[in-house]
């Protein structure tokens, strides 16, 4: 019988009652937020993060024009009090086009994110969960998947797939899929070798739910450091298909357009090149401090 | 030292066949007719499309199109670029030495900047060096290579006016044109490269420094430098050097963009080319030599590691 049918019969216990002087000790997701939360670069590169998130979201309403309108009496005008940012080739507010270009940056590196744990978690756990044959095949996919260079596959993947946002975000999903599956199997196959898994097999669980139930929490940890610096290359993965023409297409802005199209105008107008690099800079920096904020706090062997 | 060589080999060999499925299957991705995209104006003529569908067996099942393609393959044929009308095989022979100096120049850079820098941090473990080398590293991670790339131009090239923004002058022509066009790029390329050295040379050398050799080398009396380069680099370094090597992923995935801003005539120009004219083979030709590359550059990294590494030969 299993544990999960026995679970009703068995009277609710008290909860236990501690002589003075003892204490519970803390959970280690509490002790994992507790160094998370103090950790001060970790708390700068939140700050960062959720700003360019407030930024996208709040567009419509901070943006002070639309990215779009253009004014051809002020072409290419360096930052004023008028234009924070200065304005581009046709005449299109700066800070306008860096604000609603967030959008595209954060969209494409969260949904890529998503795209890679959705094909590389389940991969990798049953990888690690069912070794032998399984696992052999599956290696050798990813292998062969990382033996072509990241960018070079997204870009070739991107270019045969046709130029959008929703093909930039796929490309770069499935080339960081393989990173993903490689943590899961990792994780996995560490999580397998404790005894609570030999228990919960003890008790009769079937296969799908130890992994389900007792596997895929224990590997959310080592799953959220890597999702949180993927997310940090996805952008600039994005930005880098968008700065080829292979991201969001005009007159929609994305940072990666933007520098493309800053480079003709470099000694008329520098000012377009510097401020949607620094916005990718930042936004990329936030994800990094916060992804190794969360593998210190997870794992403070490596400090 | 033939037993590991063997072992690897056979592992390569379905990582190879497999990377021959998922270049080759770049092109089923392509919306609509493959015939008609490749045909480009002529896309009107059906003379010309059927020419290419006949070429291209793509009136044959997949499978059959597939081996088509891998014969080419295994007799030396990529294919042949639709813009330029020259063997892929050719252009990428072109463009190789071009890249390769390129990232040879970073990959030389990055050592020079990450190592040291990795070294230091390691040595002064919590202090302002730390944490300044530290900052320099994630600065190197977290900056986009294109837009170091355009901010080097504005600054060093446009405002200064010390170095050519652009251009390629190879290296048998005139080598200090050659060096001058070169460094900037490689510069540049090798920026990332450095920071992910830093990061490993530190752990490895944080390591090696807690280790019971560095402590007798220290009741040895020997100077903490001694102790440091002699005893714990020399430990550390051996996985950083294989580390170093897999590195080549990346420095290839950089190249693209570097190559790009800086109209540097090699490998990953001609990858950007071929996707702003839709030359599809091009594409898949790079992507192919790319991974071949990559795939035995690791088996030498592999081998390097196996004769540096007392261990592994006796093991």
């Amino acid at each position: 019988m299993s544990s999960a049918a026995l679970a009703p019969s068995l009277p609710p216990s008290p909860p236990p009652s501690l002589p003075p002087g003892l204490h519970v000790p803390e959970s280690p997701t509490r002790v994992a937020l507790r160094r998370f939360l103090t950790h001060r670069s970790a708390m700068l590169g939140l700050a960062l993060c959720l700003l360019f998130v407030a930024i996208a979201v709040a567009a419509p309403l901070i943006s002070p024009v639309s990215p779009i309108a253009t004014d051809w009496s002020a072409i290419r005008q360096p930052p004023s009090w008028a234009h924070w940012m200065g304005t581009d080739e046709i005449g299109r507010d700066e800070l306008a086009r860096v604000i609603f270009g967030a959008r595209a940056s954060l969209l494409a590196g969260v949904v890529s994110v998503v795209i890679a744990a959705a094909i590389g978690v389940p991969a990798g756990l049953a990888a690690g969960f069912a070794r032998g044959r399984t696992d052999a095949i599956l290696s050798r996919i990813v292998d062969a998947m990382l033996a072509i260079p990241f960018l070079v596959l997204a870009i070739a993947l991107a270019a045969f797939l046709g130029p959008n946002l929703r093909n930039a975000m796929i490309a770069i999903g499935v080339t960081t899929a393989p990173i993903f599956m490689r943590v899961a199997r990792g994780a996995t196959m560490d999580v397998m070798t404790h005894d609570y898994i030999e228990a919960a097999r003890a008790v009769g669980n079937p296969s799908w739910r130890i992994a389900v139930r007792h596997v895929m929490p224990n590997i959310f940890p080592p799953i959220l450091v890597q999702g949180t610096l993927s997310i940090a290359t996805s952008i600039i993965a994005e930005a880098s298909l968008s700065f080829l023409g292979l991201g969001e297409q005009p007159p929609t802005p994305a940072w990666g357009s933007m520098l493309n199209a800053a480079q003709q105008f470099l000694t008329q107008a520098p000012w377009l090149a510097i401020f949607p690099g620094a916005a990718i800079f930042l936004t990329v920096l936030g994800f990094n401090l916060v992804g190794d904020g969360l593998r210190d706090a997870l794992d403070p062997r490596g400090l | 030292m033939r037993g590991f060589l063997g072992s690897r080999l056979a592992q390569i060999l379905p990582t190879l066949f497999l990377v021959s499925i998922i270049v080759f299957g770049l092109q089923q991705l392509m919306p609509g007719d493959p015939a008609l995209v490749i045909a480009g104006d002529s896309a009107g003529d059906p003379q010309i499309v059927a020419q290419i569908r006949g070429e291209l067996m793509l009136n044959r099942p997949i499978p059959v199109q597939y081996l088509h393609w891998l014969d080419n393959l295994l007799h030396g044929n990529l294919g042949y670029s639709w813009r330029l009308q020259e063997p892929v095989s050719e252009l990428v022979a072109q463009k190789l030495p071009v890249t390769a100096q390129l990232s040879l120049m970073a990959f030389v850079f990055a050592v020079i900047i990450g190592v040291p820098m990795g070294i230091l941090s390691a040595v002064k473990r919590n202090t302002a060096w730390d944490w300044l080398a530290n900052s320099i590293g994630l600065f190197g991670l977290s900056i986009p290579t294109f837009w170091l790339g355009i901010v080097m131009i504005l600054v060093v090239s446009v405002w200064l006016g010390w170095l050519p923004p652009s251009g390629y002058v190879p290296l048998a022509q005139n080598w200090v044109r050659s060096l001058a066009t070169t460094v900037m790029p490689a510069f540049v390329l090798g920026n990332a490269i450095a920071a992910i050295l830093m990061r490993h040379t530190r752990s490895a050398m944080l390591v090696a420094l807690g280790q019971d050799y560095v402590r007798t080398a220290r009741a040895k009396g020997l100077s903490e430098w001694v102790v440091v380069l002699r005893h714990a680099l020399r430990n550390a370094l051996i996985p950083v050097v294989t580390l170093g090597g897999l590195q080549l992923g990346t420095l290839l995935s950089g190249a693209v963009l570097t190559e790009q801003v800086f109209s540097v005539p090699g490998f990953g120009k001609l990858v950007v080319d071929a996707v702003f004219n839709r030359d599809y083979p091009v594409i898949q030709g790079v992507v192919l030599v790319t991974a071949l590359l990559y795939v035995v550059l690791n088996l030498v990294t592999d081998l390097l590691y196996f004769l540096i590494n007392p261990r592994m030969r006796a093991g």
